[in-house]
């Protein structure tokens, strides 16, 4: 069993740790006390960290690309050693001018009509799983983050790549790896990433050997000013594409489950005014919003009044963002109707979420049938609800019970 | 025939500034188009019909970019 290097935290403010279970459980009641206080947090944990909690600050960061490098994007006991500019996974560890250049070769395939060709396809995947849960009257729970949230993304994304399907369980233990064990020594940090690298390279040798029309034969084909891609570059993308592409969107299914199980008021009234989805899967990406990006100092620069230092990390909570009351009316409330609602879910700047639309539609479609096919549920054991850790939130073990069946 | 307002107004999008999140498309997609990049572009260079408006001024108040804006001016 492996074991965090770190102890358990008593002081967030000076001695926070994003990866300790504690943080992503009460993540709200943390961000909200600390903005009172700080605004921004910092650890001596994992080589230097730092944590802003206002909009702000969060979008300051985002845009400004001079100071803060993408190298690093996921906050580890090590720093990143994938040379620049392709990084480990571009283009999300890319920095301009490439990141341009390898943005431009992935949104295509990801863009609102491409994506949209895949709705039907999706929702026979939803009604699929809620028909194989297989409920007997006298059980009617289950772990609806184990037993639909996660598979929706992964099957979709599994099939885009053209990776093998039987892969499911070993691609989530490379997520697991990578996102959650990032307080490990160094060392096992490398190790788990040249698990993921030589999986990879297995499937684009075979790509390579027999093309088909997925991702992965089409980042073969790519080229960049007539060269074919790097074949870091070629595996970091396909990488990106499976880890970013799962583990956020399975987080913000089960947040948005775990968010109608303990409103029943919001339930009710998502099952009374269907056309309200599209505004509450935007509130929902608000609240819940998954991911908190990381960005690596430049150089040594006064940011706020903060002394940053060359190689802190910086933590981007967009979560946070989202919630400061000083961009957002009633920020820590979940209206399903709001109508005016810049949030910052999938990032702000040059690094918006590729997948984004495709997010989007599993999130809706998700909901959409969930409901449909449970119109009345409730948590299970309300203290038994796990959350993730690290920098993706949402809950990892979700029991729900069904009050009333189609 | 399309009514518009006495005043005319016209939705401009800041390229520069668009990264692609879609919201405009999905508020507004009969004024609002996106390409295969994401970005997204102004259909006609007419003035936003009054039934339109509502959902030009959502577009404008939930792009995460503030990259959209409603002017006076057509150009």
């Amino acid at each position: 069993m492996t074991k965090s290097i770190y102890g358990a935290v008593s002081d967030w403010r000076n001695d926070f740790d994003h990866a300790d279970p504690a943080y992503n459980e009460n993540a709200h009641e943390i961000w909200q006390s600390l903005r009172g206080e700080c605004p921004m947090a910092h650890t001596k944990r994992y080589g230097g960290a730092w944590l802003p909690l206002s909009y702000e600050m969060i979008r300051a960061i985002a845009y400004d690309t001079e100071h803060f490098s993408s190298d690093g994007i996921i906050v580890g006991s090590d720093r990143p050693i994938v040379p620049r500019p392709i990084g480990s996974a571009p283009p999300i560890t890319s920095d301009p001018p490439f990141h341009n250049q390898a943005r431009r070769i992935l949104l295509p395939p990801f863009s609102s009509k491409r994506i949209a060709l895949l709705e039907k396809s999706i929702r026979e995947l939803c009604q699929e799983l809620l028909n194989s849960l297989d409920l007997k009257e006298s059980n009617l729970t289950f772990d609806a983050s184990n037993q639909y949230a996660r598979h929706i993304p992964l099957n979709v994304i599994v099939k885009m790549l053209g990776l093998p399907k039987g892969d499911s369980e070993l691609l989530f233990s490379f997520i697991k790896a990578i996102l959650e064990d990032v307080n490990l020594t160094p060392e096992q940090l490398v190790e788990n990433r040249n698990r993921l690298d030589s999986y990879l390279d297995i499937q684009i040798e075979d790509h390579r050997k027999n093309p088909r029309d997925d991702l992965i034969s089409y980042l073969v084909n790519t080229t960049i000013d007539g060269e074919p891609l790097d074949e870091q570059h070629i595996r970091g993308a396909i990488g990106l594409m499976f880890i970013a592409g799962v583990d956020t969107t399975w987080s913000m299914i089960g947040s948005s489950i775990w968010h109608l199980a303990s409103h029943p008021e919001d339930l009710k009234k998502l099952i009374q005014f269907p056309d309200l989805i599209d505004s509450a899967v935007e509130e929902f990406l608000r609240a819940y919003a998954p991911v908190t990006m990381a960005r690596l100092v430049k150089e040594d620069f006064d940011f706020f009044g903060h002394q940053l230092k060359k190689d802190d990390w910086v933590l981007v909570p967009y979560p946070a963002a989202n919630r400061d009351p000083a961009a957002f009316e009633n920020a820590d409330t979940v209206q399903l109707d709001r109508k005016i609602n810049r949030h910052a879910a999938f990032g702000l700047g040059i690094h918006r979420c590729i997948g984004s639309n495709l997010a989007r539609l599993e999130l809706k479609i998700a909901i959409e049938e969930f409901i449909k096919y449970f119109p009345v549920f409730e948590l299970a054991n309300p203290s038994e609800v796990k959350w993730s850790s690290g920098q993706i939130r949402g809950p990892r073990k979700l029991d729900i019970r069904i009050l009333s069946r189609q | 025939m399309t009514k518009h307002l006495t005043t005319p107004l016209f939705l401009k999008i800041d390229k520069s500034k668009c990264q692609g999140h879609n919201r405009c498309y999905l508020i507004c997609p009969e004024l609002i188009d996106v390409d295969d990049f994401g970005m997204a572009k102004i259909i006609t260079n007419n003035a936003i019909p009054e039934n339109l408006l509502e959902k030009a001024q959502l577009a404008v108040q939930n792009c995460p970019e503030f990259a959209i804006l409603i002017t006076e001016s057509p150009d």
